[in-house]
């Protein structure tokens, strides 16, 4: 081997070069004591683009949203305490989500470590259990294998964020830097290839299937896996749903797509999961707000193959037939050899199940009121979406909105909808947003979200303006925490215990306030008009605060512990 | 049912608490936990005592395989193994029960380590039952500190857990 020339950097500077190494091109972050050498190490340099937010968890979100619009690492750096504390929601909705983030935070220096020093907490500890693995690293020598290390873990296997705690000292300290090419790790080897006898043993069932559904999850994304999925689903001439964190990997205006599953999940697609013979699970975990209760779903006999990266997904709260464990993308590319080259289904044998699903989706359970004299929220994303022409980056926040916006906007395209499907975290939507258009100047970003979601982390605005992220924000203002209210409504007698948002701030000022534009909609015709004037002015951010029916609820609803098929349907169904 | 499980985990700091706040956080019991080095310094081995069903153990050696500083899970319990446990207990040994509490550690293979004018310190390895009779065996009484290391475990045979 060639001698590597090395050079001596101080903890500060290895830092800096480990993420040009990276190829990191932008980090989000906020300075502090114990990070004062890394920023210093940042100024001195042009490569990495700092992006300064007005609050951690604003770096946190929006190192995620860079990270899901882009499949590239998102980065942020944060200092040791409160820095960290305040990022600990941003990192816990990126691991809920599976999403490849590198988090650097500063740490008190070695000698002060458990001596309650200034803006000391247990980042380590803290940080833990929502993480996929994090670092303390007390000797320079250790720091660019460990950040080697931690953009490893982020990106492979089942993807997640890594914390890197960097002690002040360690940033001050030197030694010889060399970047290693590749890390190895006994204790750490994801699978990537499914087992052969498994794949065969499934695309039998496959093939066999009377009443087939697929249900595909946010794997299929982080994957990369849309095209594949997409030849899988059309080639088989199977219905297909995906779930909220996997919108957009299989086109939402084809025919074969019956709507999302779950909780807020189309009629056809509840029925369909519930009542086919064959499941074809991938990169979908099962979870609680998509099958309901596990036992009623177990209810209707039907054969499970599920495809995912990570072995604890399989069997946690579902049995399955015949587990894959693999990278989804590499499974599909065997699924499709085999497909491209062998038989392929009757269309006859799913022609009678085809029928059944037209007589669900003649439910046309997302049906609402076209006429109302007041906004429909429904009737804002419809519109936002024709506006759009559906190619657009849509963020959002947590709540009633983030359901109509999943339910009317139609995404053909991966990594097109961001959103905290996991943690549901308010306040996600508007640094998210940030991420996303950094990773993707000049596309079109619009934040769906509501008035209370948005003043979670309203303070980014001024981020926004720093940095001219002409983001449109469509906050649909019915004046309550509307999904607080919805359950309340339906579950807790009318009771609308704390969940009315009183004192609201006139959002158009406070736009204003911040130095972007903002527009007020009350009336439905205005709003395609409004929609279209907000979007000619591609380098603006305005704020369209659209008051809204504050009577409306999200519907097909299944109650919380029911069965999928329990639902709730709209009041004039 | 009650499970042994094995584990080969890398020697670093925190790894402990990983895997004692994965028990935690996803409400899987512990019943005994030990853990020490290895003949490799890098690495330490970890017996777990734990209770579920099939499908909760198959979680637990899912979710601790998962996790980046653990090498190596094996469900001891699936086949031949053997176990032990030693306990350190301090029985009030004065010139009355001196002659008592001798027979008794004989009987159990126990070894005196400490004596003083009235008390006997007594050495015993064996299962965890073993213990727990010996316990039962002695009165009460005289009873004064017990000290247990919770189960380690290997497997018979050519059973063998190492990377």
């Amino acid at each position: 081997m060639d001698r590597v020339k090395t050079e001596t950097l101080t903890g500060a500077e290895i830092v800096v070069r480990c993420l040009q190494e990276e190829g990191v091109d932008c980090v989000f972050g906020y300075p502090g004591g114990a990070v004062l050498y890394i920023y210093d190490a940042l100024f001195k340099q042009d490569k990495v683009r700092h992006v300064l937010v007005r609050h951690e968890q604003g770096a946190a979100h929006a190192a995620d949203g860079y990270s899901r619009s882009s499949n590239k690492v998102g980065v942020c750096l944060v200092t040791s305490g409160p820095g960290v504390t305040n990022a600990v929601t941003g990192i816990a909705t990126a691991y809920m989500d599976s999403i490849p983030m590198v988090v650097i935070t500063g740490q008190v220096p070695t000698h002060a470590i458990g001596l309650d020093a200034f803006q000391e907490c247990d980042t380590v500890g803290i940080t833990r259990p929502c993480v996929k693995h994090n670092f303390l690293v007390k000797n320079v020598n250790d720091l660019a294998v460990t950040i080697k290390k931690a953009f490893y873990l982020a990106t492979t296997g089942r993807p997640g964020p890594v914390l890197v705690d960097i002690p002040k000292d360690v940033t001050q300290h030197t030694c010889e830097f060399q970047y290693p090419d590749t890390v190895s790790m006994r204790s750490y080897s994801p699978v990537r290839k499914g087992h052969a006898g498994q794949i065969k043993k499934a695309l039998q069932l496959i093939l066999e299937a009377k009443r087939p559904m697929v249900y595909t999850g946010g794997g299929v994304i982080l994957s990369n896996a849309a095209p594949q999925l997409t030849e899988f689903v059309r080639l088989l001439g199977y219905p297909c749903t995906n779930t909220l964190m996997g919108l957009g990997s299989y086109p939402a205006t084809d025919r074969q797509f019956l709507g999302m599953p779950g909780m807020h999940g189309t009629y056809e697609t509840n029925m369909a999961m519930q009542h086919c013979d064959v499941l074809i699970a991938i990169g979908a975990r099962f979870d609680d707000r998509v099958i309901g209760d596990p036992a009623h779903f177990a209810q209707n006999p039907r054969k499970i193959i599920h495809i995912d990266i990570d072995p604890t997904s399989i069997s946690k709260r579902v049995k399955v037939d015949i587990p894959i464990v693999g990278d989804v993308a590499d499974v599909l590319d065997e699924l499709l050899k085999a497909l491209r080259a062998g038989p392929r289904p009757d269309p006859a044998a799913t022609r009678a199940w085809w029928d059944t699903i037209a007589t669900w989706r003649a439910k046309d359970c997302l049906r609402y009121d076209r006429a109302s004299k007041i906004i429909k929220p429904q009737f804002v994303l419809e519109k936002l979406y024709e506006v759009t022409g559906g190619d657009a980056f849509i963020t959002s926040d947590v709540g009633q909105h983030q359901m109509w916006a999943a339910q009317f906007y139609k995404f053909d395209k991966p990594r097109r909808w961001i959103n905290s499907g996991g943690l549901g975290t308010m306040g996600f939507g508007l640094p998210s947003a940030m991420g996303v258009q950094l990773a993707n100047p000049g596309a079109t970003v619009a934040c769906v979200t509501g008035e209370s979601s948005i003043q979670m982390c309203l303070q980014e605005l001024s981020t926004c303006k720093q940095y001219r992220l002409p983001i449109k924000i469509i906050n649909l203002n019915n004046k309550y925490m509307g999904m607080v209210r919805q359950w309340q409504q339906f579950f807790h007698g009318n009771r609308y215990s704390e969940s009315y948002m009183d004192a609201l701030p006139d959002f158009v000022k406070l736009a204003e306030g911040y130095g972007h534009s903002g527009m007020l909609i009350d009336k439905p015709a205005d709003v395609e008009p409004a929609l279209r004037e907000a979007f000619m002015r591609k380098n603006d951010l305005i704020f369209l605060d659209f008051i809204t029916d504050q009577a409306e609820n999200v519907y097909p609803m299944v109650p919380g512990g029911k069965g999928i098929t329990e639902m709730i349907l709209s009041e004039d169904l | 049912m009650r499970h042994l499980i094995s584990i080969l985990v890398e020697n670093e700091a925190g790894a402990l608490s990983r895997i004692s706040g994965l028990f935690s956080a996803r409400g899987y019991n512990i019943e005994s936990l030990t853990v020490a080095p290895t003949e490799d310094a890098s690495m330490s081995r970890m017996t777990i005592v734990t209770t579920g069903s099939d499908d909760v153990v198959e979680q637990i050696t899912k979710q601790l395989n998962k996790l980046v500083d653990v090498v190596k899970v094996v469900d001891l319990s699936e086949a031949e193994h053997i176990e032990r446990e030693l306990m350190l207990i301090k029985v009030r040994a004065g010139v009355k029960e001196r002659d008592e509490v001798k027979r008794m550690a004989d009987i159990f293979r126990g070894r005196v380590i400490d004596v003083s004018d009235n008390t006997y310190t007594i050495e015993l390895t064996g299962s965890g039952e073993k213990l727990d009779a010996f316990i039962h065996a002695l009165d009460s009484s005289t009873i004064l500190e017990t000290v247990r290391t919770g189960t380690s475990g290997i497997g018979r045979g050519n059973r063998i857990l190492r990377v």
